[in-house]
């Protein structure tokens, strides 16, 4: 009985090893080939890799901004999940995501090959790309952590990551970027002029993408115990490093250049000088303006809503980098900058607990990347090529590009709202979304890992002042 | 003149706060503590290995009162501090002998 079972699993592996190992001929996994057809390719594969590298480096920036913005009875919580985010999104990217959303077109909707990167895809620039496209992936899961941190169990997140990477961020990426019906369906192509909707490195496809999916997050999930007193009143609750978010915030900006300019996946471009450049003007635009905004506001500059300006002027010049100009770059990032302060206190005020400010830095200043690209495009340079057709916005005589964007923009909402409450939903009906009140007033790091981030401080909450609401006592 | 000295939950200290404002007893000082009574030490792990940590946090709040209040006040902390839980915490009323007001030097019940 018992051989009998072994024989029937070694027949099964022999039968999945032959179709992984069957059909893996056409690719290139030595390289040889690759650089025989084009003796160039090692400057565009340090290149796309390199700058890979330095979006896998937003995660800590993204770990240290949203741990700094916590307090410190979940710091160990917020770690944890940035970590995970990453290497659960790696697997299921490999798995799944990769070939749903660069794989062959099906119809304008999916990809459908490259599962699991054997057969075709075990190929030195089909992989290239995996790691590039995966490091964007991982970009989005991590977003939603820092809106929700503070009170969602930690196994909700782990489920969150697998289904983020596996499908929801590839489906929509395939649309704009895997061939998909956003950026080649012929009726958006005639309305864009010889090119459909566009986002050169990812305002709606990744950082949208994240933003809404917080959103509804957030709505099913509530506020935080504290964060709203007896009369609806929002109240602060200081995170417990804002030298953390600061850092974070730097690590952020330093890793998007590799993000934007990385995005021409190849060093041939020299484009990418401009689009460093717009990158970094949009982000000192957005942090500039928030800065001016809280002081006169509230009489002083404040140091984290200026963090979350340049984020968001990050956030808006990621779909325009390479078609604007630099002045428009530092429009776009003053723009971000009103919308990141204005979006967050909006939202605040209508009882959505976003911890870091995620939804207004990265959903609405994604969605304003979308439109600002559609506006601004000058016509100087093509669709991820010099040559044209030359992309243009509303402002240099294309409206029907600009009609392109709104479209995609609304898609994207739709999509990453529709799907992130739908998977929220089934979660909180099924396993529940929420730790209990006594385990989120203790704390994540003790109720979720039994751990202490600052073993060494004394650790109370006694110091946070939190008035709670008549109905929590 | 007593001193109520109060060990109560760290999550717990907001609700004995706003209870007491409620009584009309603003003044207070409140310390970190660390602790233990008769609840057993809470596990941690660090690295996959678990320990026993059995100083607990706790918050102590301090509130000097007059006598006729005291009864009322512990009433107060009590169900605001109250879990039901081991580890819920202690009180302890203790005479003081005189209370002065820096500012102005004035003694007794309206220095409080």
């Amino acid at each position: 009985m018992k051989e009998r079972k072994i024989g029937k699993i070694v027949c099964i592996a022999a039968i999945a090893l032959l179709l992984v190992v069957a059909p893996a001929i056409a690719g290139d996994p030595s390289g040889a080939e690759t650089l025989k057809e084009s003796p160039g390719a090692p400057s565009d594969f340090v290149w796309t890799l390199m700058c890979g590298f330095l979006v896998m480096f937003m995660q800590p920036g993204f770990a240290l901004l949203e741990a700094g913005f916590a307090r410190a009875k979940n710091v160990a919580n917020v770690m944890m999940k940035n970590l995970m985010d990453f290497a659960i999104g790696s697997l299921a990217f490999f798995a799944i995501g990769f070939a749903l959303m660069m794989g062959s077109d099906m119809h304008g909707l999916i990809g459908t090959d490259g599962w699991f990167l054997v057969g075709n895809a075990y190929d030195v620039s089909t992989i290239e790309l995996w790691f590039f496209e995966l490091v964007f992936a991982a970009t989005a899961a991590t977003i939603v952590s820092g809106a929700i941190a503070e009170r969602p169990k930690f196994s909700v997140y782990v489920i969150y990551s697998a289904v983020v990477s596996a499908i929801i961020y590839p489906i929509y990426g395939h649309w704009l970027w895997g061939g998909g019906w956003l950026s080649s369906a012929d009726f958006m192509t005639r309305l864009g002029g010889g090119y459909g909707a566009l986002d050169f490195a990812g305002s709606g496809v990744v950082h949208a993408m994240g933003g809404y999916i917080a959103l509804a997050a957030c709505l099913l999930l509530g506020p935080r115990i504290g964060k709203y007193d007896e009369f609806g009143k929002p109240r602060a609750i200081p995170g417990h490093s804002l030298a953390f978010a600061v850092i974070g915030t730097f690590i952020l900006w330093f890793g998007w250049f590799g993000f934007n300019a990385g995005s021409t996946l190849s060093a041939h471009e020299l484009r990418i000088s401009i689009i460093a450049a717009n990158t970094n003007l949009a982000a000192a635009a957005g942090a500039v303006t928030a800065m001016f905004i809280t002081w006169a506001k509230n009489g002083k500059p404040d140091v984290g809503m200026t963090c979350n300006g340049a984020v968001g002027g990050l956030v808006a010049i990621t779909a325009p980098c390479a078609w604007v100009t630099p002045w428009a770059s530092v429009i776009i990032g003053i723009v971000a900058g009103f919308i990141a302060c204005y979006g967050y206190w909006w939202l605040e005020r209508r009882g959505v607990d976003d911890v870091v400010g995620a939804i207004p830095v990265h959903g609405f200043n994604g969605t304003w990347g979308l439109i600002a690209l559609g506006l601004f495009a000058d016509g100087t340079y093509g669709v991820y090529t010099t040559e044209g057709p030359l992309v243009a916005g509303l402002l240099y005589g294309n409206s029907g590009f600009f009609a392109c964007q709104i479209i995609s923009a609304m898609v994207n909402f739709a999509w990453a709202f529709g799907t992130g409450f739908i998977l929220f939903y089934i979660l909180k009906k099924t396993m529940g979304i929420r730790v209990s009140p006594e385990e989120e007033l203790l704390g994540l790091d003790i109720s979720e890992h039994a751990a202490i981030a600052y073993p060494d401080f004394v650790y109370a909450e006694s110091a946070r002042s939190v008035v709670i609401k008549r109905s929590e006592r | 003149m007593k001193k109520i000295e109060a060990i109560v939950r760290p999550e717990r200290l907001e609700y004995v706060k706003a209870a007491l404002e409620e009584k009309g007893i603003t003044g207070m000082t409140v310390t970190e503590v660390r602790g233990r009574g008769r609840q057993k030490g809470m596990k941690i792990q660090f690295r996959g290995r678990e320990m026993e940590v059995d100083m607990l946090p706790k918050v102590k709040v301090e509130v000097v009162i007059s006598d006729e209040a005291v009864d009322a006040a512990i009433e107060t902390i009590i169900s605001a501090a109250r879990t039901g839980n081991v580890g819920d915490g202690k009180i302890f009323v203790i005479p003081v002998e005189r209370v002065v007001r820096v500012r102005t030097g004035e003694e007794g019940g309206s220095a409080v």
